[in-house]
């Protein structure tokens, strides 16, 4: 049976009770998306200026309110990919969702999580691997994964992902 | 504290508590949402599959008639624990919801048209608001709503005028989060006087306290079993017997026709012509069974041990947290029932479920069902613990432990 500190690493609490870059920046020129997770009331708010000229994720502002996981979720994102080249970013967004969902995937018995596995391929996901304890409470899943697909959301306003 | 109820004797009656959540004896805290089922009902249940399984109201043979006569049983038990004026009152459904559905589509469909007026109020659980709402958007109504007070009571103060040309009036009698118990006498005496007719989301009602829809002077009041101890699948809606006549048929289906031909149909009689298809008769006999078991416990005495437990919790809260946990709800318990919603100011509801979980007491952490009271209450979620029969003062002290627990993990 997983135990609270499976869940709430130390890191993570952390985060919660210090929440890194909140705040908001103007827009335009940065954008600005909203994550909302209805069945528990999170939500996240990701503010996201891009360098045109080097492609480099300029600086990021979030807010919002929910879960310590939720929130931790989402200034570790803005931590991780602040500063960082877009094409990591979304490979930070897809192998933090592979790393979410691998779990789940083998209970329903769809893959055995090999196809998922290369998404972490060569990914240092560092602090960000404190959240895979999450994956041991399906419920709490989609916590951890609002912060990401709202970042996405934010990407794909700036520069419309490759299809 | 002398209980009016023998707890120890009723959670030996709950097969479930034999059994320990990461190695702690379960308290279940979450009866508002679904309650536990005594070996009674279970017992009841099994005996309908093994000794007279058969459909109702079809086979020409000894255990169909024995299987009918248990379902038939089962309506004629919940019509006295109600107290209808007739057996023939009581619609089996398949939940509340859908009790509460059958009033919007059948009696509102054929007697509300643009323009025409239902009132319901801001503490009502969503199956009580969206059927409304898509009548608002299929038939254009007009839906008014009753505010709360900042005491978490209904704010009468403009009763008349929002019943002023309302032809119905749909409100709980016990709020699913706040606690709030709901004057219905007084409320169908005002929707009367206005003209309007009375439904009644008696969900947490009928578990835990004495119901007479006699004494409500209400018109329609919806139920569910498996709040009260009974079986999932099986709920109801009593109506005055001249209503449901006069309503046409929900669902078509089998048994709920006497005649069908090429060119049409004939209704069965009430309440038959409203129960479509097969319907749940081996949980009506578990229903049976826990209207059985809570008559034997007696409706007064469940409501006595609700208010004097629901009253050392209060407290209990209070003297452990003082202002830093809110309390969602009435602090009167004359006034109120034994959900308790609270919320920790700076903890979310979910982290502290999850904490509560490790010690094995099951409390819910949502909005409920009740999105727009979220809204009045301003929080996104409460933490509710809801408290029943089997649940005494050591359940309510662990929850108060593990919520220490809980607000020195998140400590800021």
């Amino acid at each position: 049976m997983p135990g609270l500190e499976d869940l709430y690493r130390e890191i993570i609490l952390d985060h919660y009770r210090a929440p890194r870059n909140r705040g908001e920046l103007p827009v335009p020129p940065a954008a600005k998306a909203e994550g909302f997770n209805p069945l528990c009331g999170d939500e996240v708010v990701v503010y996201l200026a891009l360098d045109p000229e080097t492609d480099v994720v300029r600086d990021v502002k979030i807010g919002g309110q929910g879960c310590s996981i939720s929130q931790a979720s989402t200034s570790m994102m803005s931590a991780a990919v602040k500063g960082k080249p877009v094409e990591e970013a979304r490979r930070l967004i897809r192998a933090f969702k592979a790393l979410m969902s691998i779990h789940e995937s083998k209970l329903e018995g769809e893959s055995d999580g090999s196809d998922l596995s290369a998404e972490l391929e060569g990914v240092r996901l560092g602090d960000l691997e404190a959240l895979q304890g999450v994956v041991k409470f399906p419920v709490r899943i989609k916590c951890a994964t609002l912060a990401w697909n709202t970042l996405q959301q934010g990407l794909d306003e700036l520069e419309p992902a490759d299809a | 504290m002398t209980d009016v109820l023998d707890v120890a004797r009723i959670k030996a009656d709950f097969p479930i508590f034999e059994r320990e959540v990461n190695g702690k004896p379960l308290v279940y805290l979450d009866s508002a949402a679904s309650a536990q089922k005594p070996r009674a009902v279970l017992d009841a249940m099994e005996y309908h599959h093994r000794h007279h399984y058969a459909n109702v109201h079809r086979g020409i043979y000894t255990i169909a008639e024995e299987s009918t006569a248990a379902y038939e049983g089962a309506r004629a038990k919940m019509a006295r624990l109600l107290n209808a004026g007739s057996t023939n009152e009581i619609v089996f459904t398949k939940n509340i919801t859908e009790a509460m559905n059958l009033v919007a589509y059948s009696w509102a469909r054929r007697n509300l048209g643009p323009g025409d007026v239902v009132v319901i109020t801001a503490m009502e659980h969503h199956a009580n608001v969206v059927p409304w709402h898509i009548l608002v958007e299929e038939r254009g109504i007009d839906l008014r709503w009753i505010p709360i007070t900042e005491d978490f009571q209904l704010d009468l103060a403009d009763l008349d005028r929002l019943l002023d040309g309302a032809k119905l009036l749909s409100v709980t009698a016990m709020s699913n989060v706040l606690g709030t118990l709901n004057d219905i006498r007084l409320l169908a005496d005002a929707a009367h006087a206005a003209g309007a007719l009375v439904n009644v989301d008696a969900a947490q009602a009928v578990p835990h306290l004495p119901v007479d829809v006699e004494a409500w002077d209400a018109d329609f009041v919806g139920f569910t079993g498996h709040k009260m101890l009974g079986p999932t699948g099986i709920g109801g809606l009593w109506a005055r017997a001249e209503l449901l006549e006069a309503m046409p048929p929900f669902l078509g289906g089998g048994e709920m026709i006497t005649d069908v031909r090429f060119d049409g149909f004939e209704p069965n009689e009430v309440p038959w012509k409203f129960e479509a298809g097969t319907m749940p008769f081996v949980e009506a006999s578990g229903l049976a069974a826990a209207v059985d078991y809570l008559g034997a416990l007696g409706m007064d005495a469940v409501r006595a041990h609700e208010k004097s437990l629901t009253d050392y919790a209060l407290r209990a809260l209070e003297e452990r947290f003082e202002g830093r946990l809110h309390i969602h709800g009435p602090s009167d318990v004359e006034r109120r029932g034994g959900a308790i919603s609270f919320a920790f100011d700076r903890i979310h509801a979910h982290d502290v479920a999850q904490v509560l979980d490790e010690d094995g007491v099951c409390v819910r952490a949502s909005h409920h069902c009740a999105k727009p009271l979220m809204r009045v209450l301003g929080v996104p979620a409460t933490t509710r613990g809801s408290l029943y029969v089997y649940n005494d003062e050591s359940d309510v002290d662990t929850l108060v432990e593990s919520l220490a627990k809980a607000e020195k993990f998140f400590a800021i």
